[in-house]
């Protein structure tokens, strides 16, 4: 049994986030983090190696810095890491990123037992779009927003949430799981964790590595294989000075309440 | 002949994904129908709802009554709870029988497992949480003035461009992108609850539904998870970092915590959020830490923050001053809280408080 961790570095958008004239992001002047929601994957990830001893791979698409935050997983206790990293696969929407990690994760191979696990969302994208699209690119059942998963032999009990309470879902293995912050709290590193992550494994996976797997083509992949296009990108005009209301009574709350509903804050 | 999703003059209406839990529709539904409606006028195409389930049909003439010109309606036993196998079979099916040009579903959480299962296997792009949707050009350039630094007279535009153009905030807000789908139909977007108007109600569009019922073809084999059972929460977890509406106490509550709690939670019910705190107030016991916003507690930036009694120092100020919409009341004229308020009341937040919620309540009915 294993279990692959789709994981993706992000840049920090909690701290200050820098836009260049143009409208794009300066990912240059901004530090990069494992996207949060892929750390409670990895967590319980290795929250099933630590009852099973399976063994736990993690995956992530993007530039060779990516082997860095690779390293620090295989620190928390992963055991093996695979980077998929070529020019051909840049640009590329969710759409064409499913394609790639799924040709990734066909390449490693998915046996009867297996999970594939992600973070619900990352926080560069906001999109939440990828695990699912990757279920489907490997014909798997997906269970999305896991906030808490049990593992009995081949079946999976999810606590899938949704906005007003839960529901209690069942799966067989192989499927996916997305999984979201409630689920756990990820481990940190530890010394010697640092020390072994050394002697542990990276493979790289490059266009050459996949492109006999019948998803990889050039038609699917990368910006031209993207069915979606950026069309327009822009900053939000800075935010005017706020005004202070008049008064402190009945006239001035419905005032402001009106003013929330008009610009359908509420 | 076989589905070409890249056939884009095969493809045409406008359909909507009307979600329903438990035989009720959500109010995402509505919102959507009314924007789905608009969206075909602009494109000259009829607007169809999608409506899964089981034993649903009632649910038709609302829908209708909100501007769906069709209701596509699927039922079967195995369609009433959601699980993703059945309905994104049943949804892909009704899509290559049928060719909607342009296919939206609410942002929810089911809606965002749907959505992408069923854009990667109809090989076709998808938008995620859009809050804003455009077909005709000039209509999407007066969106952009108002809406962006963008010099719109300087650039050059098709103006005869029918794509749908999704926007969608990405980078915490920071960045705005417009998504297209130019060589794949249906172009798929999923849009944030709560965004799009609600039209009014049409009593005689309602009662001119027409119902459109291709064959479901669902068997138990096609659905790979099971539903144990559905459980709504009785209370809301503590969730500062994914609120939408933050209700903050300060320092000011001290001549009477306990009811300056409690009125903090009252605006935080009628909001649909939930109360958090400054350093102070953590401090003192007052609430519990997991409600700290701050530089020591979590970073937020809510649609709306209100800050009861709240001085703003700088800490404070770092983990929310990223809120689409500040709220603060403060006895004290001169605080820093003002300067990145949109709206300041200067007065007493146990007087004033109780007054908004009562304000806000009034508005939430009215849209009902």
């Amino acid at each position: 049994m294993k279990v692959i961790v789709c994981v993706k570095q992000v840049p920090d958008t909690s701290g200050k986030v820098a836009v260049n004239p143009d409208g794009t992001l300066n990912r240059a002047s901004m530090q990069t983090i494992t996207n949060p929601d892929d750390m409670n994957a990895v967590e319980a990830a290795l929250k099933l190696k630590d009852e099973t001893g399976c063994k736990v791979v993690v995956v992530s698409m993007g530039p060779p810095p990516a082997m860095g935050m690779l390293r620090e997983l295989l620190a928390m206790g992963a055991d093996e890491g695979v980077l998929i990293s070529g020019r051909e696969f840049g640009g590329s929407d969710t759409y064409a990123t499913s394609q790639i990690i799924a040709a990734g994760i066909n390449h490693l191979g998915i046996e009867k037992d297996d999970i594939v696990m992600c973070g619900r969302q990352a926080i560069d994208g906001d999109t939440a779009q990828v695990g699912p699209q990757i279920a489907e690119k490997l014909h798997l059942p997906q269970v999305t927003y896991a906030a808490k998963i049990e593992k009995e032999g081949d079946t999976v009990t999810v606590q899938r949430m949704l906005e007003d309470g839960y529901m209690t879902v069942k799966v067989q293995t192989p499927c996916l799981i997305t999984c979201i912050k409630e689920l756990n709290e990820p481990r940190y590193m530890s010394v010697g964790g640092v020390y072994e992550s050394f002697k542990k494994p990276i493979a790289v996976f490059d266009f050459n590595t996949l492109k006999d797997d019948p998803l990889i083509d050039l038609t699917t992949i990368g910006l031209k294989g993207s069915p979606t296009n950026i069309f327009k990108s822009f900053t939000p005009p800075p935010k005017g000075v706020g005004q202070m209301l008049e008064g402190a009574d009945k006239a001035t709350c419905e005032g402001l309440a009106e003013t929330l509903a008009a610009k359908h804050i509420i | 002949m076989a589905y070409n999703s890249m056939d884009l003059a095969a493809f045409k209406d406008v359909w909507v994904f009307c979600e329903q839990r438990e035989g009720k529709l959500m109010p995402t539904d509505f919102e959507l129908i009314s924007e789905g409606r608009k969206l075909a006028d602009e494109l000259g195409v009829k607007l169809c709802g999608l409506l899964l389930g089981d034993n649903v049909e009632g649910l038709c003439k609302e829908l209708a009554g909100y501007g769906a010109d069709k209701i596509v309606l699927c039922e079967s036993p195995l369609l009433k709870y959601y699980t993703t196998d059945a309905y994104a079979k049943v949804i892909c099916d009704a899509i290559e029988e049928l060719k909607p040009e342009v296919f939206l579903i609410g942002a929810s959480t089911i809606g965002r497992d749907l959505g992408p299962r069923c854009a990667a296997r109809l090989h076709t792009g998808l938008c995620a949480d859009c809050t804003h949707l455009d077909v005709d050009v000039p209509k999407y350039l007066d969106f952009l003035r108002a809406s962006s630094t963008l010099d719109i007279d300087s650039m050059k535009f098709d103006m005869e461009d029918r794509n749908l153009k999704m926007t969608r905030p990405a980078f915490g807000g920071h960045l705005m992108a417009t998504i297209i789908c130019p060589r794949f139909r249906p172009a798929m977007a999923t849009v944030r609850p709560g965004v799009m108007r609600r039209a009014e109600f049409d009593q005689a569009k309602a009662d001119a539904v027409e119902i459109v019922r291709p064959e479901v073809k669902l068997t138990a084999e096609d659905v790979h998870t099971e539903v144990v059972e559905v459980v709504k929460a009785a209370k809301k977890i503590v969730d500062l970092v994914g609120a939408d509406f933050i209700v903050s106490v300060g320092r000011g509550i001290s001549k009477n915590v306990e009811q300056g709690i409690k009125l903090a939670e009252d605006l935080a019910e009628a909001l649909g959020g939930v109360v958090g705190g400054s350093r102070a107030v953590i401090d003192n016991g007052w609430l519990s830490a997991d409600h700290q916003v701050g530089q020591t507690g979590k970073t937020v930036h809510p649609k709306v923050y209100i800050a009861l009694g709240i001085s703003g120092a700088i800490q404070h100020k770092a983990g929310m001053q990223d809120s689409e919409c500040i709220i603060a009341v403060n006895t004290n004229e001169s605080a820093p809280i003002f300067e990145i308020a949109d709206y300041g009341i200067c007065g007493d937040l146990f007087k004033v408080t109780p007054m908004l919620t009562e304000a806000i309540k009034a508005q939430k009915a009215k849209k009902q």
